[in-house]
Formats: C-alpha cells, sequence, structure tokens
C-alpha cells in the first residue's frame, strides 16, 4: 500500500474510438492523468465529452484503443481479459449511475456477491457485508429487496457492496445522478467520510458543480482530453 | 468453483420462482406427454398381442365365402361332416380339426335366463382355441357319437346363472331340452373388437345340430397347425382339397375362405404400431412445443440476465464463472423438470391404462429419450443466450436494453 514514488493510476496519451474509416468517434484523444493514493478527484464535463469512458476504461469494463494505463506501475492495457477481472475481483470498487443491484436479491447477498466470487467462507462473507451496510448506514436494511428501498438506500448497498472487498480505489459514475439533491448529499458525505477515514481513493464523475465541490481536485474534460485540471481546496 | 456455481445457481432459481417455474413447465407437460402417449400405446399393443396370444397360435379358419351385393348378401353352402373327415385323414401337420356349429339360444337354470350362443363341436376346439377347464371335464367319446345333452358353460354363465353355486352336474334348460353340465373353462375375458369370450357354452357338434339348428350342416372350422410348421403352406393345401371336394372350376374364385390367425395377428400389430407411431409423432410435437417454451422464457429474460451477467462481471466474476453458473441452472431446472415429468406420465399413464383396460407397460427407452431430449433443449436455450451475454464487455451487457 505504501506510496513510493509510483502513482496509483497513470494514464498516457490514453485514446478510444468507436466504429471505423469515416464513421469512426473518437471518444477519448489523448489523456494524460496521474491519481495519487488517497486522492478524492471528481470529473466534470459536458456530455460526450469522454469522461464515462476513462471511467469505464479504469475499472476495466471496457478497454482503450490505444495509450497506456498503469495501476500501481501494471500495464493494464496489456492484460488479458482474465487478468482484468482479477484486477476488478480484488483492487476495484465501482459504483455505477443505475445502482446495478441483483433484483429480488437481498442487500446483504448484494453486498456479499463480490466476496462469494472471491472464495470467501459464508460466515466471514456475511460479517464482512454486514459490516459493510453498517458503514453506509442501513444496519437493519439486510433482508430488504432493491425493490423494498430508496434510490439513496440502493445506491448505499452498492457503495457498501463496493467496499466490502477493501478496494485499492472507488470508482463511482455519476453515483448521485439518480438521486433528488438531498439523498446526493448524503451519498457525498458518506464518500467524503470514506476518504478521510480510511484514506480512501475515489474517482467520481458528475454533471453536478455542487457534488464536485465535495473532492480535492477537480477535472474537466472536453472533447475527449483534460482541458482543465485544478486542486481544489487544496494546493497543488 | 463448480460449488461456488452450483450455490450461485440455487440462489438465482430461488430467487426467480415464477421464471424458473415457467421453465420447468414447458419441461414437465412435454416429457409427461410423450411419456404418457407412448406408453399407452406399448399398452394397447400389449392388450392385442395378449387377445391374440389367447385365440390360440397358429389357428386358421376356415368358413363359407360371404358375398354382399347391395340390397342382398348370400353365403356359399356350408360344410358336411365328410369334408371335416377329409381334412383330417389327408392333411398332414394338424393339431386338431374342430368342425363348429354356431347358434344363439336362451339357457335357462331355476328362475335364472340368460341369452347367449351354443357352439357345437368336438373336443379338438378346446384344443385349438387354448381352452382350459376350471372345473369338470371335457367330452367323451360317447357323448360325441351319440349326440347327447351335456354342455360345457363359460365363466360368464356360472357367473350369471349359477352365482356362487357349483354348476357342475347341474341340469341346463336350453331352447327346450336339459343339458347336464359337465364342465366349466376358465375365464379368458374380453376378446378382440370387446367380445366377452367367455359368454357361451359348448355341446356335442352333434346335439347342436340336431336339437337346435335342425340340420347336418357345419358352418365353419377351426384347424390347429403343428408347431413349427408353415401355415401358408397348409393353407394351399387345404385350399386345394376344399376346391376339389366343392366341385369349384378352374379359374373360378374359391367358395370358402381360409382365414390365418397369424395374418391377423400381423394386421392388428402392425396397426397399432402405426397408432403408437402416430400418438408418439403427437406427443413429439407437445415436446417440441415445450421446448419453445423454455426457449420463449430465456429469451424473454435475456434482458434482465444480461445485465446481471454484467454485475457479475463489474464486481469480478470470471466469464467461465458466470458460464457455469448458468449452465447448472439449466441442467438442474431440465433434470428436475425432466424428473416431475417422468413421475407425471408414469401416475397419468398407470390411471390411464387402467381406465381403459389396457396393461400398463413400462417403456424405458422413452423415459430416458424425452428425458435427454428435453434436459437438451433446456441446456442449450438456457446457456446459449447466457455464452453470447457472457462474452460481451461488462460494461455493454450493463447497459443491455
Amino acid at each position: 500500500m505504501a506510496n513510493n514514488g509510483t502513482p496509483l493510476i497513470e494514464l498516457a496519451g490514453l485514446t478510444k474510438s468507436y466504429g471505423e474509416g469515416a464513421a469512426q468517434i473518437m471518444a477519448l484523444n489523448g489523456v494524460d492523468l496521474r491519481v495519487e493514493e488517497g486522492d478524492f478527484v471528481a470529473i466534470m464535463g459536458p456530455s460526450g465529452s469522454g469522461k464515462s469512458t476513462v471511467m469505464n476504461i479504469l475499472g476495466c469494463l471496457d478497454t482503450p484503443t490505444g495509450g497506456a494505463y498503469l495501476f500501481r506501475g501494471v500495464h493494464v492495457e496489456r492484460l488479458t481479459s482474465r487478468q482484468r477481472t482479477l484486477l476488478r475481483r480484488y483492487f476495484l470498487g465501482f459504483v455505477f449511475q443505475g445502482f446495478n443491484l441483483l433484483a429480488r436479491t437481498s442487500a446483504i447477498e448484494n453486498v456479499e456477491l463480490p466476496l462469494l466470487y472471491r472464495g470467501v467462507p459464508k460466515a466471514e462473507r456475511h460479517q464482512a457485508a454486514s459490516a459493510a451496510l453498517a458503514q453506509v448506514g442501513l444496519t437493519g436494511w439486510e433482508k430488504h429487496t432493491p425493490a423494498e428501498l430508496s434510490g439513496g438506500q440502493q445506491q448505499r448497498v452498492a457503495i457498501a457492496r463496493a467496499l466490502v472487498t477493501d478496494p485499492q480505489i472507488l470508482l463511482a459514475d455519476e453515483p448521485t445522478g439518480n438521486l433528488d439533491s438531498r439523498r446526493g448529499r448524503e451519498i457525498m458525505d458518506l464518500l467524503v467520510s470514506l476518504n478521510k477515514d480510511r484514506g480512501l481513493t475515489i474517482l467520481m464523475v458528475t454533471h453536478d458543480h455542487d457534488m464536485a465541490g465535495y473532492a480535492h481536485r477537480v477535472i474537466r474534460f472536453v472533447d475527449g482530453v483534460v482541458e482543465r485540471d485544478d486542486a481544489n481546496g487544496r494546493a497543488l | 468453483m463448480l460449488l461456488k456455481s452450483i450455490l450461485l445457481a440455487l440462489q438465482s432459481i430461488k430467487r426467480n420462482v415464477m421464471r424458473s417455474f415457467l421453465t420447468m413447465l414447458g419441461i414437465v407437460i412435454g416429457v409427461a406427454a410423450v411419456i404418457t402417449m407412448v406408453t399407452l400405446g406399448n399398452g394397447a399393443t400389449k392388450a392385442i398381442s395378449n387377445q391374440i396370444a389367447s385365440l390360440g397360435s397358429n389357428l386358421l379358419m376356415v368358413m363359407p365365402r360371404m358375398e354382399f351385393r347391395p340390397g342382398s348378401s348370400s353365403t356359399a353352402q356350408p360344410f358336411e361332416n365328410r369334408d371335416v373327415e377329409a381334412i383330417r385323414e389327408q392333411i398332414g401337420s394338424l393339431k386338431a380339426v374342430a368342425p363348429m356349429v354356431e347358434s344363439s339360444a336362451t339357457v335357462v337354470y331355476g328362475a335364472n335366463n340368460w341369452s347367449t350362443s351354443a357352439t357345437g363341436t368336438t373336443n379338438d376346439y378346446f384344443t385349438a382355441s387354448n381352452w382350459t377347464f376350471a372345473a369338470g371335464r371335457p367330452f367323451s367319446e360317447a357323448e360325441i357319437q351319440s349326440g347327447k345333452a351335456v354342455c360345457v358353460i363359460g365363466e360368464t354363465i356360472r357367473k350369471e346363472l349359477f352365482a356362487g353355486k357349483d354348476p357342475i352336474g347341474a341340469s341346463l334348460r336350453v331352447k327346450g331340452f336339459g343339458a347336464e353340465v359337465i364342465g366349466l373353462l376358465k375365464s379368458k375375458g374380453q376378446g378382440g373388437m370387446g367380445r366377452d369370450q367367455d359368454d357361451m357354452i359348448v355341446m356335442p357338434l352333434r346335439t347342436v345340430q340336431r336339437r337346435i339348428a335342425g340340420n347336418q350342416k357345419i358352418n365353419m372350422m377351426m384347424l390347429s397347425v403343428k408347431d413349427g410348421v408353415l401355415s401358408d403352406d397348409v393353407v394351399n393345401q387345404i385350399k386345394l382339397l376344399l376346391r376339389e371336394r366343392r366341385h369349384v372350376g378352374a379359374g373360378e374364385e374359391d367358395d370358402f375362405e381360409v382365414m390365418d390367425t397369424k395374418e391377423i395377428a400381423q394386421t392388428l400389430s402392425g396397426t397399432t404400431k402405426t397408432l403408437t407411431g402416430l400418438l408418439g409423432a403427437v406427443a413429439a410435437v407437445s415436446l417440441l412445443v415445450g421446448g419453445i417454451g423454455i426457449m420463449n422464457i430465456m429469451l424473454v429474460s435475456v434482458t434482465e440476465r444480461t445485465r446481471e451477467i454484467g454485475i457479475r462481471l463489474a464486481v469480478g466474476a470470471l466469464e467461465n464463472e458466470v458460464l457455469l453458473q448458468f449452465m447448472v441452472e439449466a441442467i438442474t431446472l431440465a433434470c428436475v423438470g425432466g424428473l416431475v415429468g417422468i413421475a407425471m406420465a408414469t401416475g397419468t399413464a398407470m390411471i390411464l391404462a387402467h381406465a381403459m383396460a389396457v396393461p400398463y407397460v413400462f417403456n424405458p427407452g422413452i423415459n430416458i429419450l424425452s428425458f435427454f431430449f428435453s434436459a437438451a433443449i433446456g441446456i442449450l436455450f438456457g446457456y446459449m443466450p447466457a455464452r453470447r451475454a457472457a462474452k460481451l464487455n461488462p460494461i455493454v451487457a450493463l447497459r443491455h436494453e
């Protein structure tokens, strides 16, 4: 975990294109970015600026077309699909705008899911999931299915699912996008405290300036490149 | 990894009770329909072959030719005692030659009466048509020669007239004369075409000829061919002999018919085989429809399942783990559905076989075949969409609408 000079994440000239020939669309046009451990970064930008694309690539849910993505100095773009999955399993936590919980499955079972794929024994799994739910303030809601929970609660379950594996970085793609502003602020408070208390590195995509205000650093994307990268309440 | 996948598969089945139930329903109905129909078809075939066996094996029936014309029908001249003697003497390889005269008769015992058929024949009749005695004895030579008023009765007559009493030695009134009951035949039950074979009395040939029919005619002969002899050859010999005796000119058609029970048996079992095949085909369609049902449910749930696969991949499931889970899920549903189908088919077939009075014949082949066919459909359509989804980038699977 020690930071020995290598940044947690480093992107160099990262590109992503869809389609071919004349119909080719460049979603990312050479992105350079470094994220140090313990940072809380907000990525902003208009629709189609490539901010979600970069998130998906960082989360190993998508693959870049060109350039380099280093995770703790490892070239992720050179990994096989299986290795990327394992990277996801052991190091990354992902929170989506649309929650993406398993339907008809209780909160605790949703949270246990990543541990199940890690092969954690049942009792330990259960304990860890309960602790993660407690951390997001959902003690007493363990047996409820997503349909029985509010949007804010569902996002908390999703955050608990991302936290339960004790990831190196939490990637959140518009985590407050489907929530009203009060629930959104509650989620942001939760992320801030996770960053402050546990030193969890957080990378968050958002549309909302208020939400971005919670981060230490705001990066602005335009047309698939980083347009501005400033410190927010912290010296660069 | 396998254990993990089994656990996940069972969880998934439990959480999606309705979907699991509908998927299984398709398999259950398909399997049950095929097995039930084929089992009943087999039962019907068995019933018919049982009836044929009860007729007696290698049996030839010889009777005058009947002609049907619009408005009238005529029967060629019947046989005479001399014809029977000629066949007995000149045709080898016959085990029994029984002349027969059949006439309807009302029989009376005490206050009970019953309308039945009286057959006049010889002891050869019992041999040829496989009758065994439950009590009493066949006719004596003297009784046959003198045409004595004695009779052997079928089980139905005993039931209708004697209810509980011992019929042997009793005197039965047949068409106004008294006949002593000397024997009781063992029940054969229903014959072909639903006729009750036990509903008849048997008397010496002369007794029926003189006292009931009032002539010397013989309506029919029942011949039993010795085992291991080709009945076709015997039929040809009989035809030659009878043509000569009955003065049928060359080029003219036979004025009599020789029927071989083996042919009847072949025709009947051929018919039932066709019937079983037809039932099987109908059932196969229902299995196919069941299969399409499974396919439908699987395809309808593919959107939800694709997203589910996306979620699983996103939280760190390997492609193989997801696939194995879906495979186990599909196999479990297909196998449980198949077994329930087999159980249902066994129950239904037993009840229906009883209701239709055909024997229940367990056919392991069709059980295995339909089980594996439905399992294959279930696995194929459960697995294929999952395979496609698991190959996607997780983010594409997550966005699937």
